[in-house]
C-alpha cells in the first residue's frame, strides 16, 4: 500500500512538472527557442493569482482569470521588448537573453512584493466541521480505509494537463493559426514567402505559453503552498528537463516525461535515499538521451546537408 | 589643450579625494561614539538586515536619551553578498566606525570580520551564527548561538523535558546551517539515549514535495519529528503532515521562528510546535514589551529574535564602554583593547538571555536558551 501511495504521491509531483514542461515544449517546438524566464512567469501567475485570492478576496475563478491575462500580456512584452530584437541573432544570444529576463523578473518580484513567503491558500479543499466541533480541511479522497490517499489538487492538474495537451495537439494539428505555426517551426524564411505573419505568430505562442504558466504556477501553488519570488525557478528547471526526457517540441514527449520525472524521483527517495534523489533522476535522464537523443517521443531530424 | 585640461580636472579630483580622506581620518572628536554595521537592507535576506537596523537604532536612541554616553549608528547595505559587505565596510570606516556590528549574516560576517580584525575594529555581530566568523579573530564576538550549539541544547532539551523518544529527523543536505544542527543533534542525541528512528533529508531542488520523508517518519513511528530548517520549508511539512493526518510532537530551531507571521498560513498547524529560540516576543517581563511595544510602534510588527539580538548588541557596547570608561576622543585601537577586556570578563542581561559570558579564545557567547511552545497563537516559554 505504501508503494501505491509513493506512486500516487509521484503523480501528483509529476503532473505539477508536466503542465509547466507543457508551456516550455510550445514555445521550443515552435520558436525553437529556450525561454528560460518560463518558470518565473509561472511565479507571476502564482502572485498574481494570490493576491486576488487572498487579498482581494476574489471568488478563485476570477483570480485564476486573472492570472491567465496578466501572464499573458506579459508574455507578448518580453517578446516584444527581449525576443523580437534578436530574431536574427544566434540562439545562445537569445538563451542568455532569456536568462537576463528571468533574473528581471525574479528581482522584480523580490522588489514588489518582497523576500518573505506567502502561503497560497488551497482553491481544492473543503472546509467541514468533524464530530470534536473543529474546523478541518479536506484535501483529497481517501480510499481502503485511509490507506491511500489522492488529494484534490493532483486530480485537478492531471485532468488540466490532459485537456490542455488534448486542446494545444487540435490547436497546433487542425486550425490555420496552427498551420502557420508549423510552418514557422520548420523554416521561418519559406513561412515568411508564403505570406505568414512570422513575428504575429510567435507572439501568439509566447502568449499561449504564458497563460499556461499562469495555471501552472496556480497549481504549482496549491499543491505545494509557499510562495516567493523564487517559487518557480526550479520547478521551471525540473520542467525543463521534463520537457527534454519526453523529447522537447513534443507535446504528448511533455507529458509523459513529466509524469516519469516525478515518479521517478518520488521512487528514488522513497527506496534508495534522500539524500541521492536528484541524482538518480539526472541519471535516469543521461541513460535515456544517451539511448535516445532526441528524448523519448522527440522526432529525429535528418539534417540535409 | 585637450590634454592639459584633461590632466588639470584629473588632478583636481584626485586633491579632492585625498581631502575627503583626510575628513574621514580626522572625524573622530564630535561626542558621540559611531557604530557602523553591514547588512541586508535590501534584497532577499532585507527582513533580517532591516529588523537589526530598526532595533539597533531603537536602543541608541534610548541610551542616548538617557544622557551620558552618546552613540551614532550608521547601518550600510551589503545585500547578503561577502563582497558588497567588504565595500560597505569600507564606506563606514571611511566614515570613521569605531566599534562594529559586524554583518548581520554569516557569509558577509566572515568577510567583513576579518577586515575589522586587522583594523582593530571591535564587533559583536548580532546574528551571523557561523562559527567562521569569530574564528581565530580576538575583536570578534556573536551575540547569537554558533550553529552546531543548537543541535546539541535541542537534543538535550528534548531529553530533559521528555518531549519524544523515538526521533525522527528532516533535514536540508545542501545547507550548512541545517547540516550543522543536524550532525550535532545526532550525536548529542545518543549521548542522552534518543533513538533516531528516521533521519531523511531534502535540497534546494526538491523541497516542495515532502510526501516520502513524512511517511518515513510516521511508518516508524516517530512520535517527535525534529526539524532543524527555515519556517518556509517547514510550514509545507507542517502542512503536508496534516494532509495525510499525522500528528507527532514538532521541534524546530531559530529558524522556525517566523512562523507565526508567515502571509496566509494557517497557523492551527503550527499550535504545539516546540522551538528553540534566544527570544520571545510575548514574554510579559517588563523589558521585552517595552521593546516589543517600541518597535511596534514605529516599525508596525513583531520584533523577531534578531531584532531582539541587535538590541542586545547595543547595550552590551553600553555597559562595556560605561565600565571602561570609553569616550568619543579614543581611536578604534585604545576602544578595542578596552572593549575586549570588559567582554572577556563582563556578564550581561539582555532581551535575549541573562547572565550572558563569551569565550575569549572563540568569541562565543554562552546564555540559556528559551524554549517555547506555540499556543493559540503565541510563544509561551516552557518552564
Amino acid at each position: 500500500m505504501s508503494f501505491l501511495n509513493y506512486l500516487i504521491s509521484g503523480i501528483s509531483l509529476g503532473s505539477i512538472y508536466a503542465i509547466i514542461a507543457l508551456g516550455y515544449t510550445m514555445v521550443y517546438g515552435i520558436a525553437k527557442m529556450l525561454n528560460f524566464a518560463h518558470g518565473d512567469v509561472i511565479m507571476v501567475g502564482a502572485y498574481v493569482c494570490f493576491f486576488a485570492a487572498a487579498k482581494y478576496n476574489l471568488p478563485p475563478a476570477i483570480g485564476i482569470l486573472a492570472a491567465v491575462l496578466v501572464c499573458t500580456t506579459l508574455g507578448i512584452v518580453i517578446e516584444k521588448l527581449a525576443y523580437k530584437p534578436l530574431r536574427q541573432a544566434t540562439s545562445l544570444a537569445v538563451l542568455i537573453t532569456a536568462i537576463g529576463v528571468s533574473y528581471f523578473l525574479q528581482n522584480a518580484a523580490l522588489l514588489l512584493w518582497s523576500s518573505s513567503p506567502k502561503v497560497f491558500p488551497n482553491f481544492f479543499a473543503q472546509q467541514t466541521v468533524n464530530e470534536a466541533g473543529k474546523k478541518i480541511k479536506i484535501t483529497g479522497f481517501q480510499l481502503f480505509g485511509g490507506q491511500l490517499r489522492i488529494s484534490y489538487v493532483t486530480l485537478v492538474t492531471i485532468a488540466a494537463c490532459l485537456v490542455i495537451m488534448a486542446a494545444l495537439l487540435l490547436f497546433i494539428n487542425h486550425t490555420k493559426l496552427g498551420k502557420a505555426m508549423r510552418a514557422c517551426s520548420e523554416d521561418k524564411g519559406a513561412a515568411q514567402l508564403m505570406g505568414i505573419n512570422v513575428d504575429a505568430t510567435i507572439s501568439l505562442t509566447f502568449a499561449i505559453g504564458s497563460g499556461l504558466a499562469a495555471v501552472a504556477g496556480v497549481l504549482l501553488c496549491s499543491a505545494y503552498p509557499t510562495l516567493v519570488p523564487t517559487t518557480g525557478s526550479m520547478p521551471g528547471i525540473k520542467a525543463f528537463t521534463a520537457a527534454v526526457f519526453g523529447g522537447i517540441g513534443s507535446i504528448p514527449g511533455a507529458l509523459l516525461g513529466g509524469l516519469l520525472l516525478g515518479v521517478i524521483e518520488i521512487m528514488a527517495k522513497a527506496y534508495i535515499s534522500t539524500q541521492m534523489s536528484d541524482a538518480v533522476v539526472f541519471l535516469v535522464l543521461i541513460v535515456v538521451l544517451l539511448v535516445k537523443p532526441a528524448g523519448l517521443l522527440g522526432k529525429k531530424v535528418r539534417e540535409k546537408v | 589643450m585637450k590634454t592639459t585640461r584633461k590632466i588639470l580636472s584629473m588632478l583636481m579630483a584626485l586633491t579632492m579625494i585625498v581631502a575627503l580622506a583626510a575628513i574621514g581620518g580626522t572625524a573622530y572628536a564630535d561626542g558621540a561614539i559611531k557604530i557602523g554595521g553591514t547588512g541586508p537592507l535590501t534584497g532577499g535576506a532585507a527582513i533580517y538586515g532591516n529588523a537589526v537596523k530598526n532595533a539597533a537604532q531603537i536602543a541608541v536612541d534610548e541610551i542616548n536619551a538617557q544622557g551620558g554616553l552618546q552613540f551614532e549608528l550608521r547601518y550600510e547595505d551589503d545585500q547578503h553578498d561577502a563582497e558588497k559587505a567588504v565595500n560597505a565596510y569600507n564606506t563606514l570606516k571611511d566614515w570613521g566606525m569605531q566599534i562594529s556590528l559586524s554583518s548581520v549574516t554569516s557569509k558577509p560576517a566572515e568577510a567583513t570580520s576579518v577586515e575589522a580584525y586587522t583594523d582593530r575594529v571591535f564587533s559583536i555581530t548580532p546574528s551571523a551564527s557561523s562559527t567562521a566568523t569569530t574564528e581565530g579573530k580576538d575583536n570578534v564576538y556573536q551575540m547569537c548561538f554558533i550553529d552546531p550549539a543548537q543541535g546539541t541544547m535541542a537534543a538535550q532539551t528534548i531529553a530533559a523535558k521528555g518531549f519524544g523518544s523515538k526521533i525522527a529527523v528532516i533535514w536540508k543536505n545542501d545547507d550548512v546551517y541545517s547540516s550543522g544542527i543536524h550532525e550535532t543533534f545526532v550525536a548529542e542525541a545518543a549521548e542522552q539515549g534518543l533513538e533516531i528512528v528516521s533521519d531523511t533529508t531534502f535540497a534546494d531542488g526538491n523541497n516542495t514535495d515532502f510526501s516520502v520523508q513524512i511517511a518515513d517518519a510516521q511508518s516508524k513511528g516517530a512520535d517527535l519529528v525534529f526539524l532543524p530548517m527555515y519556517y518556509d520549508a517547514a510550514s509545507l511539512i507542517l502542512t503536508q503532515a496534516d494532509n495525510v493526518g499525522y500528528y507527532p510532537a514538532w521541534f524546530g530551531v531559530d529558524g522556525m521562528d517566523g512562523i507565526l507571521s508567515l502571509e496566509g498560513f494557517d497557523t492551527d498547524l503550527a499550535e504545539g510546535v516546540y522551538l528553540l529560540t534566544p527570544f520571545n516576543a510575548w514574554a510579559t517581563d517588563e523589558r521585552t514589551a517595552a521593546f516589543v511595544a517600541k518597535y511596534q510602534e514605529l516599525y508596525n510588527e513583531v520584533p523577531n529574535q534578531f531584532a531582539a539580538d541587535a538590541y542586545d548588541c547595543v547595550y552590551a557596547f553600553a555597559q562595556a564602554c560605561e565600565a571602561a570608561g570609553v569616550s568619543a576622543d579614543m581611536s578604534r585601537e585604545e576602544i578595542c583593547e578596552a572593549m575586549i577586556a570588559q567582554f572577556s570578563t563582563m556578564s550581561f542581561d539582555g532581551l535575549t538571555g541573562s547572565g550572558a559570558t563569551w569565550d575569549v579564545e572563540t568569541g562565543r557567547v554562552t546564555k540559556e536558551p528559551i524554549v517555547v511552545i506555540i499556543t493559540d497563537g503565541i510563544y509561551v516559554t516552557v518552564d
